[in-house]
């Protein structure tokens, strides 16, 4: 052999001419996530744009695609992602507080913990039958925003305990163990020291949570509970609702393309409130997040 | 857990006694004089299946540093934790025998694990300050017990940081974060939080290993005035430190308490060959 | 020595006449009671769920043959009260392997990309991008679907109708990409370092040791990502009813009009139908059958999920 090891041969750089070919592909498929969303948020902002105006924020649906307006679902939105909020936090908070920092390791837990992880993948509409079952039906609660905002509560749980128990479990045991050996009680540790510094984490899933529920058309419809001609604006939980995204929904399915305007420009509306409300999440993970480092 | 039981040996064979000592121990005698503050009797203590202490039966006399030495994984801090119950924490434990403190058993379903822990401070290897203000550590051992009013809870706090030997240092900066501090003042810190929910007996986990020269020579002084005020209670892997500080001392060996006695005495004339292997460095 | 402002925290509470008796604390047994409570939801969401669906669907199979539910190729529940779910979880399963088609190849190409070979700044762009991808609503989707991608479809393959099987997929498979790339980047990056580098200590190039060592050592926590996003495809909703239409139909021509479980679901709820009556059941029939299956992938990706845990742990 006259070659030392060190040459390049033609099946070494056809391999590495492999490998290199195979990074573009992986890169090729990265850039395609990106250019979706790039594409998705001009088309939306194309379609949507001109038909941004104060008339679609104050006025109700209509047969006339150009006196439609959103007045009614925002109203709606709201109030459901605070009832919502106001719901699955202190319950999510709550379940997570359990399963970290209360049960011992036992069956239970894994099978409550199991459960979660469950609920999880269960798709959203079938939290709406849930919904239509219990809250519209069983409990007699009708199509109101409090059940609305029940079935979505439902809904985020899963998130909200998930990431909850993620931001505990990032609490450093020095920190408990230092509480309890002063006299504290598990809860004053939980309340004092634990919860204090898990907020900015707890509070990013929250946040993801209600992102989610102010975007859930399909638990609200299947319920049944978002009527698309609601034309006052909802002021007590107790009153009958529409939604955002159920309002898109109902524009995007009709046929004439003027509609397809207003819904696009609903879409604008929509996704600026849940940039705003990702906005928060940012801004609290950076003020509070770099103020505790172990 | 990974330390290695060579690292904080004496280099050469050597008699820390030797040392000129500017603290004075207790003598044997007045250690025997003494009343017992704790007692602890056939202690034997389970991680599940594991045993970590087997029969350990000791005497830790009032207002006298003990020392607890021998290598690492022995069963000095499971026992350490044991006179706080700091082991309830753990699932799936299990202790056997009796602890007295005071002529009360500290063991058992009935006692009030919070009170106790009011009563027997602690102090980690890893100073751990609450991510809060130097004022909010100190004050919330008082706190959680119910003091209220910023000016009781002032007068706490000034008297456990000087106490600590830190007031000095720190009484212009009571409302920064404790995390600023250094790691001797961390530490120290954390000796007025522990005294500041006015315990009798304080527990040390190698309270000085992870800090310099320095720092650890303050800790010790510290230790040295504070003796006549409370029981203590320190593990140490440094037989030197041990030799300083403590009046008592008390080897384990495998979850065994192989010698207890007065520091005096034990490393100067160890009654069983395992101990003096170990404290001349001539162990395994 | 006065000793009494240090003394304010009393030992008060231990020890009341020589009795280390420990004092009831209400407040923090009520507390600990309610936590309990709460996780205690997340179980009865469950047993309500199945209650629920169990119950109204029980009455509907008292009235329906579970046997004519499952194998009969027809559903019109209206107009001919046949109740074969075939179409329906034959739609269903087509706009999945569409999505599958699409977001499982991309999926894990990127994660390799991202954990094997991009630099950190461009990770910290892509997975942003990837998040707000993963958070944009279904209907928004949908709305794409039917005034981007349909006509799109339209114009490559003229014979597709408006509503088609492809645009649904193409959408559905864009929104559980995100799913698939985190899940199996996080798992491509537990793969110890050791591994990788005796690969190339053997002269392997990137793509061998990528090939060979890294995908195939992580291939347990793959197939759960790839099992979610199946769960995930098969139980999306508002954009799978905006695209792919409502006409239950037995094919596997990703150009024809089908409805899905979900579709159908949606399509009764809109309608106004009494409770009570049939066709208000198969609401709970169809969901039932929906929910068992996103279950059974979901505890299947659990299970590859504890596999996964042993090898590490
Ligand atoms: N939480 C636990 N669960 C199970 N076993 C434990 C636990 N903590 C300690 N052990 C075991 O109990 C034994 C005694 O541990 P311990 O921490 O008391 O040793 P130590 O003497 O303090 O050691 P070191 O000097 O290294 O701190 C060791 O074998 C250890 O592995
Ligand atoms: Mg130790």
């Amino acid at each position: 052999m006259s070659q030392t090891a060190f040459e390049t041969t033609a099946y070494s750089r056809r391999r590495a001419r492999m490998s290199q070919a195979f990074s573009v592909l992986c890169l090729a498929a990265t850039s395609l996530g990106v250019l979706v969303l790039i594409l998705l948020i001009w088309e939306i902002l194309w379609q949507g744009l001109p038909w941004l105006n104060a008339r679609l924020l104050t006025s109700f649906p209509s047969m006339y695609p150009e006196k439609a307006g959103i007045a009614a679902a925002l109203v709606s939105s709201l109030w459901l992602i605070t009832l919502t909020a106001l719901f699955s936090v202190p319950i999510g908070v709550g379940a997570a507080v359990y399963l970290e920092e209360y049960a011992q390791a036992s069956r239970w837990r894994s099978l409550v913990q199991l459960n979660i992880a469950n609920l999880a993948g269960v798709p959203s509409i079938v939290y709406g039958i849930l919904g239509l079952g219990l809250f519209v039906r069983a409990l007699a609660l009708q199509r109101s925003i409090l059940a609305g905002s029940l079935t979505l509560t439902l809904v985020v749980l899963p998130i909200v305990i998930l990431a909850a128990q993620e931001s505990l479990r990032a609490v450093p045991n020095s920190i408990r163990q230092a509480s309890f050996a002063l006299g504290a009680t598990r809860w004053q540790t939980v309340w004092h020291q634990v919860l204090p510094a898990a907020t900015p984490g707890i509070m990013t899933g929250v946040i993801l949570a209600i992102s989610r529920a102010m975007g859930e058309a399909a638990p609200l419809v299947a319920m049944g509970a978002a009527a698309t001609f609601i034309t006052f604006i909802p002021l007590s939980p107790i009153d009958e609702f529409s939604a955002l995204p159920v309002q898109i929904y109902d524009w995007a399915s009709r046929p004439q393309p003027e509609y397809h305007h207003v819904a696009a420009a609903a879409i604008v509306v929509l996704l600026t409130v849940l940039i705003l409300l990702n906005a928060t999440a940012v801004y609290v993970r950076y003020r509070y997040g770099k103020r505790i480092r172990w | 857990m990974m330390q290695e039981t060579t690292i904080d040996r004496p280099i050469m064979p050597l008699r820390p006694t030797s040392f000129p000592r500017e603290r004075p121990s207790r003598t044997a005698d007045d250690l025997a004089g003494r009343p017992p503050k704790i007692s602890v009797d056939h202690l034997n203590f389970y991680y599940g299946p594991k045993q970590a202490l087997s029969d350990v039966t000791l005497m830790i006399p009032q207002h006298c540093v003990t020392a607890l030495i021998g290598p690492s994984g022995c069963g000095k801090s499971t026992f350490l934790r044991c006179l706080n119950r700091m082991n309830d924490m753990i699932d799936n434990t299990r202790v056997e025998g009796e602890i007295i403190l005071d002529g009360r058993s500290i063991l058992g379903p009935k006692v009030d694990v919070v009170a106790l822990r009011k009563r027997v401070g602690m102090v980690f290897q890893k100073s751990n300050p609450f991510p809060k203000s130097v004022f909010e550590n100190v004050a919330y051992g008082p706190r959680v017990a119910g003091v209220r009013g910023k000016s009781v809870l002032y007068e706490i706090v000034e008297k456990s940081l000087v106490r600590a030997a830190l007031w000095d240092e720190v009484k212009d900066r009571l409302n920064d974060s404790a995390l600023q501090l250094s790691g001797g003042q961390q530490q120290r810190l954390c000796i007025a939080r522990a005294l500041a929910t006015n315990p009798d007996v304080l527990l040390m986990d190698e309270p000085a290993s992870a800090l310099d020269p320095a720092s650890t020579s303050r800790i010790e002084d510290l230790i040295f005035e504070l003796r006549d005020r409370y029981t203590i209670v320190i593990v140490t892997h440094n037989m030197q430190q041990a030799a300083r500080v403590s009046d008592q001392t008390a080897f384990f060996y495998q979850g065994e308490l192989i010698e207890a006695g007065s520091t005096n005495e034990l490393f100067t004339n160890p009654a069983r060959k395992q101990t003096e292997d170990y404290i001349t460095g001539r162990f395994g | 020595m006065s000793n009494s402002v240090i003394d304010v925290a009393p030992h008060g509470r231990f020890g009341i006449e020589g009795q280390a008796v420990r004092p009831r604390r209400w407040g923090e047994q009520v507390i600990g009671v309610a936590l309990f409570g709460c996780a205690l939801v997340s179980i009865l969401t469950t047993v309500g769920i199945v209650i629920v669906l169990v119950a109204e669907a029980a009455q509907f199979f008292r009235e329906v043959s579970i046997w004519e539910f499952l194998t009969g190729t027809e559903w019109s529940p209206k107009l001919e009260n046949k109740f074969g779910i075939l179409p329906l979880l034959c739609g269903t399963l087509l706009v999945m392997a569409g999505a599958a088609v699409i977001a499982l190849p991309i999926g894990l190409l990127s994660a390799i990309y991202l954990s094997e070979y991009a630099s950190s700044s461009v990770r910290e762009v892509v997975k942003p991008v990837l998040e707000v991808l993963a958070g944009i609503p279904s209907v928004v989707f949908g709305y794409l679907a039917i005034v981007t991608i349909s006509p799109l479809v339209r114009t490559i393959f003229p014979s597709a109708g408006v509503f088609n099987a492809a645009s649904a997929s193409i959408v559905v498979g864009f929104m559980v990409l995100p799913m698939v790339v985190s899940l199996s980047e996080d798992i491509l990056r537990a793969v110890p370092r050791s591994l990788r580098e005796a690969a190339y200590a053997l002269g392997a190039t990137k793509l061998d040791v990528t090939v060979k060592v890294v995908v195939p050592a992580a291939i347990s926590g793959i197939v759960a990502a790839f099992l979610l996003a199946l769960s995930r495809a098969i139980g999306e909703t508002m954009a799978v009813a905006l695209a792919a239409g409502n006409r239950p139909t037995l094919t596997i021509n990703p150009l024809d009009e089908v409805q899905t479980m979900t579709a159908y679901i949606v399509q009764v709820s809109q309608g106004d139908t009494p409770a009570g009556t049939l066709e208000y059941r198969t609401i709970f029939a169809v969901g039932l059958a929906l929910f068992v299956t996103t279950m059974f992938l979901n505890v299947l990706a659990q299970w590859f999920v504890a596999r996964v845990r042993e090898k590490y742990e």
